[in-house]
């Protein structure tokens, strides 16, 4: 087994092992004492907070141009997040994006 | 008779009180269906990108069967990607998840009576999709029966998490057979931020939203994946108190 596989191998065991204790923690244990009011309001904040700071270094950035920013992938990510915004729907965001991604692929070629 | 003691069911309620636990399950899996049409191309991208950045075919029935977590997969992948420490991507993908803690929390007065391996279990199928709709469907229902929740719930679950596993593996094979010049490293930005614009409900949530986008772009200046970790906390710390102070600016009677 690789280096590589190895840390994979352990990444997929303690993040399982980690998200099945954060899912079981009340059902399971903690039973029907409250949340803390801040690690409440905190919590509903958790996905905003990490998705964003994932993919903005990679829209400004991305790592296929070499770091450059670019018009392509700029616009899709700009198409995605209007959609997103307006129709509320995920997968229709997706959708508009890659059409976007590829229709600018295409143009620009 | 009083109404409060003999409160009125509306028809629709009527015949969710008959159903056997059988017919719950079916029910939930029925409601579990519409899913299916975000469930299933986001479970085959999944395999694509895994594919993309080296992962093996079990490695990839590892995360969709043991984590069994859309989003923090993907973060996971993604950071394997960049080459970040195991520790980073560890505590990045578990951030993802802590939203989970609150769905626990929410199902505790409905499931909390269940025996220890049935709540075991439902903890382990506890996603977005199965979370979502058991709660709509307790609260609705407020005077289902243990056992009816607890069918309903696994319904749901079946529905979601079998076709997940599914179709994980078959984006691995598809995604041996893409070739490169079809920008798929964009692929993942995309699914992100169409995940994240849905969200963006409140001003605390397009705060931190914004806290967590400028902190992320100034920290990457540190090594690969340690700006994730600075910039989250800022941004849900942000969250707290835009919306702390949203509460108290209403309750203060200002317009």
């Amino acid at each position: 087994m690789s280096g590589f596989d190895l840390k994979v191998w352990f990444i997929i065991a303690v993040l399982g092992v980690g998200t099945y204790l954060i899912r079981w923690s009340f059902l399971g244990a903690i039973g029907n004492r409250a949340i803390p009011e801040w690690a409440e309001r905190s919590l509903r904040y958790t996905a905003v907070a990490v998705l964003p700071a994932i993919v903005a270094p990679l829209v400004v950035w991305p790592a296929a141009t070499d770091g450059r920013p670019d018009p392509v992938r700029l616009t899709a990510a700009a198409v995605t997040l209007g959609v997103g915004l307006v129709t509320r729907n995920t997968l229709l965001a997706i959708v508009a994006g890659l059409m976007a991604l590829f229709g600018m692929l295409y143009l620009m070629a | 008779m009083t109404p409060e003691a003999e409160p009125v069911l509306s028809p629709e309620q009527k015949r969710a009180l008959a159903r056997t636990p059988a017919q719950c399950l079916r029910h939930g899996v029925i409601q579990s269906l519409p899913f299916l049409l975000v469930l299933v191309p986001f479970g085959l991208l999944f395999g694509v990108l895994s594919a993309e950045s080296g992962l093996d075919l079990a490695q990839v029935m590892g995360f969709s069967v043991l984590v069994l977590a859309g989003a923090s997969q993907f973060t996971a992948v993604q950071l394997l990607t960049d080459h970040a420490p195991t520790v980073i991507v560890i505590v990045s993908a578990l951030a993802v998840n802590l939203r989970m803690a609150m769905y626990s929390a929410s199902l505790v007065p409905w499931l909390g009576d269940a025996g220890p391996r049935q709540r075991a279990l439902t903890a382990y199928l506890l996603i977005d999709q199965t979370y979502a709709l058991s709660i709509q469907q307790f609260e609705r229902n407020p005077r289902l029966r243990l056992d009816q929740r607890l069918a309903y719930f696994l319904g749901t679950a079946i529905c979601a998490c079998v076709p997940w596993v599914i179709a994980s593996a078959v984006g691995f094979r598809l995604g041996r057979a893409i070739p490169e010049s079809w920008a798929l490293d964009f692929a993942l930005p995309i699914t992100f931020l169409a995940m994240v614009a849905p969200m963006l409900r409140s001003a605390a949530h397009i705060a931190a939203a914004g806290v967590s986008i400028v902190a992320s772009l100034v920290f990457t200046v540190l090594p690969s994946g340690l700006g994730i970790l600075l910039a989250a906390p800022l941004a849900m710390a942000t969250g707290a108190w835009v919306e702390k102070r949203t509460e108290r600016l209403k309750a203060g009677g200002l317009k």
